[in-house]
């Protein structure tokens, strides 16, 4: 007595399509425009989210609008939370209870969960959060923004802990690593941040409407009442210093799988790249344009595109540089994971920073002319 | 019958025992009311046979030690947030039950907001609410739920209301909320009362069992330590001053009819502005 609601039918609902023949039962086309934020909740609802908790913020609101629709379709759990705080928590509980659960929110609101995002490493609950990254600090902005990469990858909560984030930069990606994502937290115990921003949110592209399913297993730490066995007790509470140590460490175990095995990352025409362009979510696709106008005038520029930015592909980061003259890091933000850039080249090459911040996004000419400079300066550097 | 047989007919006759769901002795202070409300909880577990199907949602402050004590299966929440942990739980598993354990600094402090909302939806779940008017693990701290003037670490001149403000009613605050199927306030202040609390626990799981909404039960407690008296000086304290300030009884049974007369949002029988 375990599975609770019916799974899926891999067949999405796509309300942004042209009317099709045959209405709602006729056949998919091929390609079918969707916006960001209702791609990535019907991704999940295909994928067999069993309950989702949110609460109104821009740029995410067509997400939980979405699922206000959708998750009572399909019999399942979607609660309007009365803040962020009490959303993660109604997650918190209901992925005790083994459910497969979808929580998302934007910058601010990520704040707000970050105590629960602790709470739920330190229990090994698996859950899917979804930052649609707005500007900041504080209230910020509604543009998109990538100034929560600090937070998603070294921070949030409080305690010794880490999350996989994974970082589409399409919608088409979004999608499959929504599905992903339900899979890192099922198999390693643990919270998974999709970190998107407003653009990729608001925008609408052309996506297969393949969304697949995904299935479950029910695992044998989930709270449903002790009956025929001993109670379980899902806790980050060790008072002892000895025992919680121990839990650390075996935490800390469970992260040293996840950077040896989940590393992602996408290389872009690097093998003969005197500057490397290190980009993720919106900030990669200008970064993908520059580096075309770059060859086109005779620069020989490449991207490496992390998909995880926890654990960051470090390696495969300094193996793509080895040869360039200039690393250049292209950022809606001062400067965040370009930190994690330069942890990964060691000094072997010059890095280098582009960004804008506040809801602006660099321009590829703008990038370009960073690439000059950055050559330039690398140039100088080696000297 | 001789004396002797009259023993022996006596014999493997279970008068009282532990309930099976307490799983060991607790260690709380002496004096303290979190054993008997635990065990007042076992019992009524035990009696409606739902140890098997019940999720525990524990809470922080001394609370949070229920699940080391009670054999259920149990998750932490995040101080205040329990209310919002178990709306998760029961939202997903309805056909189970579901209960919060708080104190009055995790309840009517920092978790205000999820118990309120929790309530106005009219979550199927029951919450029992342990309120000794003090911030207990921490040292003894100024609780929302503190009496005036009372003394703790937190307001060594005594709680002032005008600088701290008044002590939070919050049973009687929810008990206006159509959401809320039960709503009652018990003591452990002697052993009568203690029979009454064991009720009004009963009657909230039996209204979860019956899927309508929200109970509560807010059982009035001691905290010797935190209080500076002895145990038995905080079991006098409870009745003839904490008592005085909270009332005990039922305040909303409503599918016995027992409510506050208020205009209820959504059925509006009769205008609230009728008169003016």
């Amino acid at each position: 007595m375990t599975v609770v609601h019916q799974r899926a039918a891999a067949r999405p609902q796509i309300v942004a399509s042209p009317p099709r023949a045959g209405g709602a039962a006729g056949p998919l086309p091929d390609r079918v425009l969707m916006k960001g934020n209702e791609a990535i909740a019907e991704a999940a609802v295909a994928a067999g989210c069993d309950a989702y908790f949110g609460y109104p913020i821009t740029p995410q609101a067509e997400l939980l609008e979405w699922m206000a629709r959708r998750m009572p379709e399909e019999g399942r759990v979607f609660v309007q939370a009365e803040s962020e705080l009490a959303a993660i928590n109604m997650a918190l509980g209901a992925s005790a209870a083994g459910a497969r659960v979808l929580v998302s929110s934007s910058s601010p609101g990520i704040s707000l969960m970050a105590e629960a995002m602790s709470y739920m490493a330190g229990s090994r609950l698996p859950v899917v959060l979804v930052n649609v990254m707005r500007g900041g600090p504080g209230l910020g902005s509604i543009g998109a923004a990538q100034g929560d990469y600090l937070q998603a990858t070294k921070g949030h909560g409080h305690g010794d802990y880490k999350v996989p984030v994974l970082a589409p930069s399409s919608i088409a990606e979004a999608i499959d690593l929504v599905r992903d994502a339900f899979i890192l937290a099922e198999r390693y115990r643990t919270p998974v941040i999709l970190l998107a921003d407003g653009i990729l949110g608001q925008a609408m592209e052309p996506v297969a409407p393949a969304f697949r399913r995904l299935d479950k297993s029910t695992p044998d730490w989930i709270l449903d009442g002790a009956a025929g066995r001993a109670p379980r007790v899902l806790k980050s509470l060790h008072l002892q210093p000895e025992a919680l140590e121990e839990h650390d460490l075996a935490l800390q175990a469970v992260y040293e799988q996840i950077a040896a095995n989940e590393q992602r990352w996408a290389a872009e025409q690097l093998d003969d790249a005197e500057v490397v362009l290190v980009a993720y979510g919106t900030a990669a696709r200008v970064a993908r344009t520059a580096v075309e106008r770059a060859r086109a005038d005779g620069i020989r520029a490449g991207l490496f595109r992390p998909i995880t930015l926890w654990p960051f592909p470090a390696h495969p980061l300094r193996d793509a540089a080895k040869g360039a003259r200039a690393v250049l890091a292209v950022e809606m933000s001062a400067g965040q994971m370009v930190e994690d850039v330069r942890l990964a080249i060691e000094g072997a090459v010059p890095v280098f920073h582009h960004g804008r911040m506040g809801g602006m996004v660099p321009s590829p000419d703008g990038v370009v002319a960073a690439m000059r400079r950055a050559l330039a300066a690398g140039e100088e550097a080696g000297r | 019958m001789t004396a002797t047989e009259h023993v022996t007919e006596q014999e493997g006759r279970t008068i009282y025992r532990r309930p099976l769901l307490l799983s060991k002795p607790t260690t709380y202070c002496p004096g303290c009311g979190h054993g008997i409300v635990h065990r007042l909880l076992a019992e009524v577990l035990e009696e409606l046979g739902l140890g098997a199907k019940t999720i525990l949602v524990g809470s922080v402050g001394c609370s949070v030690f229920a699940y080391d004590f009670l054999a259920l299966d149990s998750v932490e929440s995040p101080h205040g947030r329990a209310a919002a942990v178990a709306t998760g739980v029961k939202r997903y598993r309805p056909d189970k039950v579901v209960l919060t354990y708080q104190g009055d600094g995790d309840l009517a402090a920092i978790g205000t907001a999820e118990i309120v909302h929790a309530a106005a939806r009219g979550e199927r779940f029951t919450v029992i609410f342990v309120n000794n008017g003090i911030y207990g693990m921490t040292g003894g701290q100024m609780a929302p739920t503190t009496l005036a003037g009372q003394r703790t670490t937190s307001s060594p001149r005594g709680r002032d209301v005008e600088t701290t403000g008044y002590p939070l009613p919050v049973t009687e605050m929810l008990s206006l909320l159509p959401g809320v199927q039960y709503a009652a306030r018990a003591s452990v202040g002697d052993p009568v009362l203690v029979g009454k609390a064991k009720q009004s626990i009963k009657r909230a799981f039996e209204i979860q069992l019956e899927g309508k909404g929200f109970s509560i039960v807010e059982v009035l407690s001691t905290c010797p330590v935190g209080w500076g008296l002895t145990p038995s000086e905080s079991m006098e304290r409870l009745r003839d001053t904490v008592m005085t300030a909270y009332p005990v009884g039922t305040f909303v049974d409503r599918p016995r009819g027992i409510a506050p007369k208020l205009p209820q949002p959504g059925s509006p029988t009769r205008s609230i502005t009728e008169g003016f």
